[in-house]
């Protein structure tokens, strides 16, 4: 049975008497142990169903069963059961107040879930060894580093050792560095622990590297789910572009004609090809290749990103990927951040993320 | 019961979140203390009977009151502030997706702000006793009561309508303008009864109008009259409704 399972769940906000559809149906399964991203452009409801999840935000449709609460009617249930580490960036931050120290912020969170004071203060202790805060314990909070106050926040969502965490947006505004070191933590969570984790990101990398499935919203209702390699395949096949000694038109006449090949064009005197499965198809093609005594000077292989399958699936792409412009505008001009960093997400996504 | 642990919990956070920040203590005592030492002492020269009553004594027992109430509506109404930044700092929410009983964030602050403005009403009353004030000791308990009453029902509804509107910009414009009109229409300088038939009767709007008479009262060491009981029955109205109005901010599913 799956630990998250969300059934229609729906939200409609008044606005000037305008009904606002937030999330029109979301449908979604996350099993246990699972690591789940959740995407969408801006605006396509992906915290607003967050917020519903995590019993913020009662839904006005549907229903949802969280680690074995039901949502409408046992949301304290859902509460004990969950972890919840907010987005820190934006209009609301992560839920840590500057003026408390390190270990009181550990100390509070695991009394507002009841737990004893001894055994409270055993888990703070571990939490702060994990999440590599050990010695900072009566540091206040204000003193600490963006990707120390961003572990400590999401050590408070663990204080209770929930079956399920949710992460809004858990790296956002970290650089590079903090970043792959809290993916570290995030992937400890499930080793260690068994976890769930549900997050949510715009960094498509994020999604590629740290999550086993990715869940896509757009315009409020779930459009896609699947590994984010399954994704990559079915929204188109990997490009394999060559360069060969000789008339490149003789090649691409050749290889037009191989069953492998769905698409074979000539772009700036490259050879470019479709195909379903590269790394399958390259011995293959070599054959071709050697059999017709044509030469290749170079060859490469090139996978679709998950900026492609967005792009395919919303006819958008997410709006942003580099962690300074994601500091400041949050709502604010998806449009031109879009368009470069669909770009930009194509140069940085490299293979080492696809495996 | 939880919601009294839960109340706790929250209380003993900002408690100590409040030792962190001492001034805040002095700073919000600053102003009645301004009063009591600079203007106080003019009362003392009134003509007799002025104020009720004949001699200077009678003035503090007069002005102290009318400054306790003045440091109970200040007091308690800017606490908001405070929500608004915690909200924004997604405070309020990590708590909200706890299991904690979701009027005690509410309750806890309250009971916070409410030992505070006792600890804060008590030094200025210590300060009157140095400038003359005489006044029965039972007399300082009633008022402290009275203080408690007014402190849980502004700080209350202080929250509640920080947390809807969320914005130090709208909040700041819309407390000065509630709360300077019932501090003057409460007769805290002078007595009401000075003034004209309409001004007296506009003032009958201002619950604390009520609530420092019954004080002035209980100083002038009368604890059972009509005055008392309609002082006693407007803090404990003005406390229950707010903190009623309160908790159903509060308790919202979305808020």
């Amino acid at each position: 049975m799956p630990i998250i399972e969300a059934t229609g769940l729906a939200r409609t906000f008044k606005a000037r008497k305008k009904e606002v559809h937030a999330v029109r149906g979301v449908d979604l399964a996350v099993e246990e142990g699972e690591i789940v991203g959740f995407l969408g452009p801006n605006g396509a409801g992906k915290t607003t169903t967050l917020r519903m999840l995590t019993t913020l935000l009662r839904p006005t449709a549907g229903t949802a069963v969280i680690a074995g609460a039901d949502l409408l009617r046992d949301p304290v249930g859902v509460r004990r059961r969950i972890g919840f580490v907010p987005q820190a960036i934006g209009q609301t931050m992560g839920g840590t107040d500057n003026q408390a120290k390190v270990i009181e912020e550990l100390h509070d969170q695991a009394a507002l879930y009841h737990i004893g004071k001894a055994e409270g203060a055993q888990r703070a202790e571990l939490l702060l060894n994990q999440l590599d805060l050990a010695g900072l314990d009566d540091r206040l909070v204000k003193t600490l580093s963006g990707g120390q106050r961003r572990r400590l926040e999401i050590a408070l969502g663990l204080v209770h050792e929930p079956p399920v965490v949710f992460l809004d947006e858990p790296t956002t505004g970290l650089d590079p560095q903090s970043r792959s070191n809290l993916w570290d933590h995030i992937r400890k969570l499930r080793s260690d622990l068994g976890t769930t984790v549900f997050l949510t990101t715009h960094y498509l990398e994020e999604a590629d590297a740290l999550c086993d499935r990715v869940i896509i919203i757009d315009h409020g209702v779930t459009v896609a789910t699947g590994t984010p390699d399954e994704l990559k395949r079915q929204v188109s096949g990997d490009v394999v572009t060559l360069q060969v000694s000789g008339p490149v038109a003789d090649a691409r006449a050749l290889l037009a004609q191989q069953p492998i090949v769905r698409d074979a064009t000539v772009s700036d005197g490259e050879l470019r090809l479709t195909v379903d499965r590269g790394e399958e198809s390259l011995p293959a093609l070599l054959r071709v290749f050697d059999g017709a005594g044509l030469a290749i000077r170079s060859i490469s292989l090139s996978r679709p990103t998950l900026d492609d399958v967005f792009l395919t699936l919303t006819g958008r792409s997410l709006r942003d990927d580099s962690p300074s412009s994601a500091r400041n505008g949050d709502d604010h001009d998806p449009a031109p951040a879009a368009t470069a960093s669909s770009a930009a997400s194509k140069e940085l996504a490299p293979d080492v993320f696809l495996h | 019961m939880s919601f009294f642990t839960d109340t706790l919990i929250i209380f003993r956070r900002h408690a100590r979140l409040l030792q962190r920040e001492p001034a805040y203590l002095v700073f919000a005592l600053l102003q009645p203390l301004l009063f009591l030492c600079l203007f106080g002492p003019l009362l003392t020269r009134l003509p007799a009977g002025t104020l009720g009553g004949s001699t200077t004594g009678d003035a503090w027992r007069f002005f102290v009151p009318g400054l306790l109430i003045q440091l109970g509506l200040f007091g308690s109404t800017f606490v908001g502030f405070a929500i608004i930044s915690d909200w924004r700092a997604g405070i309020i929410e990590r708590f909200r997706v706890t299991p904690v009983t979701r009027l005690a964030i509410l309750s806890g602050r309250v009971l916070r702000d409410v030992i505070t403005l006792v600890i804060q009403a008590v030094l200025l009353v210590l300060v009157g006793v140095a400038f003359g004030l005489r006044a029965p000791v039972a007399a300082v308990f009633v008022s402290l009561g009275f203080i408690v009453l007014v402190a849980i029902g502004l700080a209350s509804v202080s929250y509640s309508v920080a947390l809807l509107l969320k914005s130090e910009d709208a909040f700041a414009p819309l407390v000065n303008t509630v709360v300077v009109p019932l501090m003057l229409l409460s007769g805290i300088m002078l007595p009401m009864s000075l003034g004209p038939g309409w001004l007296q009767g506009i003032a009958r709007i201002s619950p604390f109008r009520y609530i420092i008479d019954a004080m002035r009262e209980a100083y002038a060491g009368h604890y059972w009259n009509s005055i008392m009981a309609e002082g006693v029955a407007v803090a404990i109205g003005l406390a229950v409704v707010c903190l009623f109005l309160g908790s159903r901010v509060f308790l919202k599913e979305n808020a």
